[in-house]
Formats: structure tokens, C-alpha cells, sequence
């Protein structure tokens, strides 16, 4: 069975349709790239699946290992294993990352009928995981991303998909407002968590990004609906040749 | 559905009517004839064996109420209350004086019991001392004297007390053991002509705390209030009177809820404060009062008058409260800041939901050298409420160097609440500092997906977001205190999400 299926899905916002009838199969341990221009639907893709309120599902299906997506509140999606790094990571003055982290990790750990963590194993555990990813210990200690740069924003979503161990992550824009080392760190950070029973799916606008996130797939969306899939020589292709061909394609 | 639709929705279902605290004790009650005179006056007086000067003290209040007006200034709206129709006292029956635990009526103990604030002291009342020198925050002293109605049911710990020199009990006993105490301090913060509610208190209350701490002497516990209103159609007069004697240092802890009645019922407590020189006090609240029904009825009406005397150099009054009950709250903690040096302070969080009003803030009165004051007020409505900051700072001709800093941000649940804020600053001399900052936002959907999207649910985001928008508040309060307000604000805020 697949891990993820997304079934000629169209999606409306405000009356407008921005998904026309998008189709995409993902299974478990291949890293996907979707690529397409401003106002492809990438971004609508992920918020859709991550279950994001504003959006109107018209037609089609979100299957995640057979189970109908779009039945479940978001909060359960991620505790099945969904997760979303978010192109902009918001910032929750006052509540310390270490808190959130330990809550957020706990509120999914008992909606899967698991034990909580006891307050020694989750520092352990996030000691660990924030020493891979070159995240200071005092940045735990700050408010969720207050005053956070791009990067330490960034990594700080890598080391949420660490400790959740979701089994699809969905990677919004990770590369934009990054500079060239913060990339690095954050994509070193994402490829470390690559596994065979963890598929991920990368969206940008960039090839660069795939340069350090190597895909098995990539897909080109055009206008709301994948318009052509490939592997990862198509996002080479893309790169020189640019968007424009596929515009007249949709 | 939006996430903050979906949350104006829900708060539009609340039930508020499933009141947690919504339960009533049966235990047998002495009241008073309903309305107010005289005669009530000297009933009262009577009732608690008064001396003659405590009589006089009442009566001149009450002449004097008599010529008084409601004050309408404030932004709440309520139906006119008609004074002649309450009961001004309401006791429980007195059985005999009360020395321990098990003399205490068991309805009031069970009353405790359902508050789901099981006396934390229960174990220090049986004698179940903490080994020496343990300072796990779980075992700290507290001294509890229990206000059950009108009426002090037990005041404890007061042997260890005694041993500091710290008088701790009921005012209505210090009247007649310590009169030339309360003799000179009564009254001498806030004057019995000082507002409406001050005087009506002056003339009626029932009873309080009475607090004196002896020059250089740090409490060796905190002391600490609960109370309920729990007599149908009973205005409840508190009446509180704490002296810090110089260099002394006390603090002080006030909780309380109340059970649901459809009647509203009027609060009208006065807490007078006093530091002299180098003296500490703090003051904690947390009030969670019936705030009304679905539709707005019952709730408790709290008129506050609280203010502090810094009446000693480099004496310090800090005020902390978190402020979630009452239909109606009016209530403006201030300190008078008279000692060269001296110091007051404010932190408030004050939430509002369904249709409660809140209209509250402080008053900085700046009158000696060198004198600061800070203030940090949070304030979140939700549902219909209208929640109102309203400060004054206020710098006398004499008072060079003052300095005040004041933060007032303000968080909106939903599209139907208010948040308004009005501040006073005045400074009548050019040396003065004083800054205002103030902010207003609302609990955006982007932050409530983040969280959720991280397995939190709708009611966790919003309980952890306001939970980091009050900290700074909440680190003022002392540990006990803090962990049960946060409980408390998770719990309204249950209320207020669904």
C-alpha cells in the first residue's frame, strides 16, 4: 500500500480553484521533489495534506496508508505521522522551545495510546538530536523561534521532524531565506533523516535545494496540476530550461 | 472552518452554566434582615462583639454613604443594584471556637474538598511538619485563615507564628485584641470616604485578614486566604488590613471561587496596605469568581477597592493578580509611593470570556524622592467580554526621579470581545520618567496551526499560547500560586474553547 495518495484532488479557496485534479503517489522511503512556479499550488499541496483551515476540497482523496486524510483533524494527521516544515516557522513568544517540543512530542505520543516521556529521557533525547543538527542548548531555552535567524528557524522544524520521527515529511520552501551554509546545515540535518519507512516530499521553486536533498521523483506542477514527472535529471532539465514550457503544457 | 472561527463557535457553546465550583454548601445560616440601616449597622456590630469606637467607626461610614453616588466611569454595564435588597450579614452558626481541624464544620471542609483545591494545608493542620531545613516547594508553610461566608471558620498555624511576633487573624478578632493596631491603621490607606464601595465596605463588612508583621521580621511562611461567597443573595464585605513594620517582609496569598447563583451578588472588599521603612509586602490574587451563565446572568459583581501604603523609605508593595471569575470586576490595585525610594509594582492578568466585563488596572500615585513603580498587565478576552485596562501614573510636584515603566498588552480570542486601554499619566514635576507601552493582538491562525499541525490539540494551542503570553506575569507569583494559576487559566480556557 501506498504511503501517501493523493487522488485528482481539487481544492478551492475563497471560490477561486487553485487544484485542479492533482494526482500523486508517494510510497514509503522515496523523497519526492515538487517543483513549479509561483502560484503552481505547491504550497496549497502541503497546507491541504497538513489539513490547514481555509481550504475547500471539492473532489478527489487524500489516502495515507489507505486512511482517508481529509476525515482527520490535523492534530491527528500528525500524530499518524504527517508532518510539515513550514516555509515561514511562526514565532510563540513566551513559551520556551524545550516546553513546546516536550508537549507537542507528548500530546502525540498519547493520541497514539504511548507513554509519555519522562522528563530525563526527553532531554536526553533532544540533547542528542540538537547536538546533530548544531542547535545550542540555549536556543532551547528561548521562545518558540523568538528571534530566531532563518536558519536556526529552519533548523529548528529539522530537529521537530528528528524527535516526532513522522513517517512523511512534507518540506515547504526550506531553502528560501537561507544563504548557502544555512542550507547546507538544514539539508545535512534532512538527508541524516532519510529512511527506508520515511518518505518525504521537498517543495521548492529552486533546483538548488535538490543539489543537497538528492530526490528519487521529481514533479513539475503547473497551473494547479502535475504536469510532468521524471527523475532527478528533470529538475537539471528544469534549470536550464526553466518553467515556460510547461505553462502552454497546463 | 477557521481555526478562530471555529473557536468563536465553540466559545458560543460553552456551557457555562456547568460552572465547575456551581454547588452550594447546606449548613445553617444567621443573617441579617435584608436592606441596609442603622440598624444593620449596629446588628452587625453587635454580631461580632465590637467595641464602641468600632461601632461609631461603621456608623460614621455609613452617614456618610448615604450622601454617596454609584460611580459610572467605568466600562461596565450592569442593572441597577438595589442595595435594600441584600442581606449584609450571613454567618455560620457558631458552634464553639475553633482549635483544630476536626472542630471545623465537615460541610465546609467537603466545600474544599469539591473545589478541587483540597486545603494544601490539610496535612500541616493534622501536624505533619516538613523535616527541618526541606525547602521542596511542595512542603513551604502556607498559614491558612479560611473565610467561609462572612465569618473566619479557622485561623491556623497561629502558634508558629506567634513564636516571630507575626499577628495573623481574623479582623474581626484583632478589633477586639490589637484595637490600638487597628486603631491606627484602619482606614488610613483607604479613607471610609474614599469611594462608593470603600464606604459601603466601611460600614458592613464582615470580615478579613488582619496581618502585622513586627519591625525586622521575615514571615516564616505565606500567608494565605481562601474564600467563597456562599450565601444566597449575600454581599460579601471583606475587609483586609496588613502592616509591615519597618524592615519586615510578608507575603500574601488571596484564592477564591464561588458557587452559581442566578441572583448576582455584590463584592465590595477593601485591602489596606501598609510598609514602613525598608519593608516587603506582596499581594497575590487569583480570583475565580461565577462569572455569569451563557446568556450573561448571575455572576458576581466585584467592586475592589486594594491599595498599598508605601508609606517608609525604600519600602516595596508589589501587587500580583490573575483575574478570571466575576460578571463585573472593578478593581484597581494601587500603591501610594510616599517614601523617598520606595517601590510599587503591578502584575495583572485579567481574562474574560463569555459576556464578563472587566475594567481594571492600577493607580501609581508618585509622591516621594526616587520613587519607581513598574506595572505588566495581560489581558486576553474571548466570547462577547469587554476587557479594559485603566492606569494612572502620577507624579507630585515633589516627587524628583520618579520613574515608572508600564507594559499593557492585550490578546483578543474571536471577533466579538473588546480590549481597551486607558491610561492617566501625569507628571507635575520635569524630572520624572515615565514610559507606556501598550499592544493589542489577536491569537493568530497561523500560530494555532503550527502547534496543531505539531499534535496539539485546538484547546492545547490556545492554552499554551496564552500560557506564554501571561509568563512574565506568572513568574511573579509565588511557586504554589503559580502552578494552580496556570491550571486555573488552563481551565477557563477549556471553558472558553469547547
Amino acid at each position: 500500500m501506498a504511503l501517501l495518495e493523493v487522488k485528482d484532488l481539487k481544492v478551492r479557496v475563497e471560490e477561486r480553484e487553485i487544484l485542479h485534479g492533482l494526482t500523486l503517489t508517494v510510497n514509503e522511503g522515496e523523497v519526492h521533489a515538487i517543483m513549479g512556479p509561483n502560484g503552481s499550488g505547491k504550497s496549497t499541496l502541503s497546507h491541504v495534506i497538513a489539513g490547514k483551515p481555509g481550504y475547500e476540497v471539492t473532489d478527489g482523496q487524500i489516502l495515507f496508508r489507505g486512511e482517508d486524510l481529509l476525515e482527520m483533524d490535523p492534530d491527528e494527521r500528525a500524530a499518524k505521522g504527517v508532518f510539515l516544515a513550514f516555509q515561514y516557522p511562526v514565532e510563540i513568544p513566551g513559551v520556551a522551545t524545550m516546553t513546546f517540543l516536550r508537549t507537542a512530542l507528548n500530546a502525540q505520543r498519547k493520541a497514539r495510546g504511548e507513554s509519555e516521556y519522562s522528563t530525563p529521557d526527553f532531554l536526553k533525547k533532544v540533547r542528542e538530536v540538537s547536538k546533530s543538527l548544531n542547535i545550542p542548548q540555549d536556543m532551547l531555552k528561548r521562545g518558540v523561534n523568538v528571534g530566531f535567524s532563518g536558519g536556526e528557524k529552519k533548523r529548528n522544524e529539522v530537529l521537530q521532524m528528528a524527535l516526532f520521527e513522522p513517517s512523511l515529511c512534507i518540506l515547504d520552501e526550506m531553502d528560501s531565506g537561507l544563504d548557502i551554509d544555512a542550507l547546507r546545515i538544514a539539508a545535512d540535518g534532512v538527508n541524516a533523516l532519510r529512511s527506508p519507512k520515511r518518505a518525504m516530499v521537498v517543495i521548492t521553486h529552486y533546483q538548488r535545494l535538490l543539489n543537497y536533498i538528492v530526490p528519487d521523483f521529481v514533479h513539475v506542477m503547473s497551473r494547479g496540476r502535475v504536469v510532468k514527472s521524471g527523475g532527478k535529471d528533470l529538475a537539471l532539465e528544469l534549470e536550464a530550461s526553466g518553467y515556460t514550457q510547461f505553462e502552454d503544457a497546463a | 472552518m477557521p481555526a478562530v472561527q471555529e473557536t468563536v463557535e465553540r466559545v458560543k457553546r460553552i456551557d457555562v452554566d456547568q460552572y465547575r465550583y456551581g454547588f452550594e454548601t447546606l449548613i445553617d445560616s444567621e443573617k441579617a434582615p435584608k436592606g441596609l440601616s442603622e440598624e444593620i449597622v449596629k446588628f452587625i456590630s453587635q454580631k461580632k462583639n465590637e467595641p464602641a469606637w468600632m461601632l461609631q467607626w461603621r456608623l460614621e461610614a455609613y452617614r456618610r454613604w448615604l450622601t454617596m453616588t454609584e460611580p459610572t466611569w467605568a466600562r461596565v454595564d450592569y442593572p441597577k443594584i438595589d442595595f435594600q435588597d441584600l442581606y449584609y450579614y450571613a454567618a455560620p452558626k457558631p458552634k464553639k471556637t475553633v482549635t483544630s481541624l476536626d472542630e471545623i464544620d465537615p460541610e465546609i471542609l467537603k466545600t474544599y474538598e469539591k473545589l478541587g483545591i483540597p486545603l494544601r494545608e490539610v496535612a500541616m493542620l493534622e501536624g505533619v511538619e516538613p523535616k527541618p531545613g526541606e525547602q521542596d516547594p511542595a512542603q513551604r508553610k502556607i498559614a491558612v485563615d479560611a473565610v467561609f461566608d462572612s465569618v473566619s471558620v479557622a485561623t491556623t498555624f497561629k502558634a508558629e507564628l506567634k513564636k516571630a511576633g507575626v499577628i495573623f487573624m481574623p479582623i474581626s478578632e484583632a478589633i477586639r485584641e490589637h484595637p490600638e493596631l487597628v486603631q491606627k491603621y484602619l482606614g488610613s490607606v483607604v479613607p471610609t470616604s474614599d469611594n462608593f464601595y470603600a464606604t459601603l465596605n466601611s460600614a458592613v463588612f464582615s470580615d478579613g485578614s488582619f496581618v502585622y508583621v513586627p519591625p525586622g521580621v521575615r514571615c516564616p511562611m505565606e500567608l494565605s486566604t481562601y474564600f467563597r461567597i456562599n450565601e444566597r443573595n449575600t454581599g460579601q464585605f471583606e475587609r483586609t488590613l496588613i502592616i509591615a513594620d519597618k524592615g519586615s517582609y510578608v507575603s500574601y496569598l488571596e484564592g477564591c471561587t464561588a458557587p452559581q447563583r442566578d441572583e448576582n451578588q455584590l463584592h465590595a472588599a477593601v485591602v489596606e496596605l501598609v510598609a514602613h521603612d525598608d519593608a516587603e509586602i506582596k499581594y497575590s490574587t487569583v480570583q475565580n469568581w461565577y462569572p455569569g451563565n451563557s446568556e450573561g446572568k448571575g455572576g458576581i459583581y466585584n467592586f475592589v477597592t486594594k491599595r498599598g501604603d508605601c508609606r517608609g523609605a525604600n519600602s516595596k508593595i508589589s501587587w500580583t493578580q490573575v483575574e478570571t471569575g466575576s460578571a463585573i470586576t472593578w478593581k484597581y490595585p494601587s500603591c501610594i509611593l510616599r517614601g523617598d525610594n520606595s517601590r510599587g509594582e503591578f502584575y495583572s492578568i485579567a481574562i474574560s470570556n463569555g459576556f464578563q466585563q472587566v475594567d481594571s488596572g492600577t493607580k501609581m500615585i508618585h509622591l516621594g524622592k526616587n520613587t519607581s513603580s513598574r506595572i505588566i498587565s495581560k489581558g486576553i478576552a474571548a466570547g462577547k467580554s469587554q476587557n479594559t485596562y485603566r492606569g494612572l501614573v502620577t507624579a507630585h510636584r515633589k516627587a524628583t526621579g520618579a520613574r515608572n515603566f508600564t507594559a499593557c498588552d492585550s490578546l483578543l480570542i474571536g471577533d466579538k470581545c473588546g480590549a481597551h486601554t486607558v491610561p492617566y499619566i501625569e507628571a507635575k514635576n520635569s524630572s520624572a520618567t515615565f514610559e507606556h507601552e501598550a499592544t493589542t493582538s489577536k491569537i493568530s491562525e497561523d500560530v494555532l496551526f503550527y502547534c496543531i499541525q505539531r499534535g496539539l490539540s485546538q484547546e492545547e494551542a490556545v492554552g499554551l499560547v496564552v500560557n506564554g503570553f501571561v509568563k512574565d506575569v506568572l513568574q511573579q507569583l509565588p511557586m504554589e500560586f503559580a502552578v494552580e494559576a496556570q491550571k486555573l487559566i488552563s481551565i477557563s480556557l477549556e471553558g472558553s474553547v469547547g
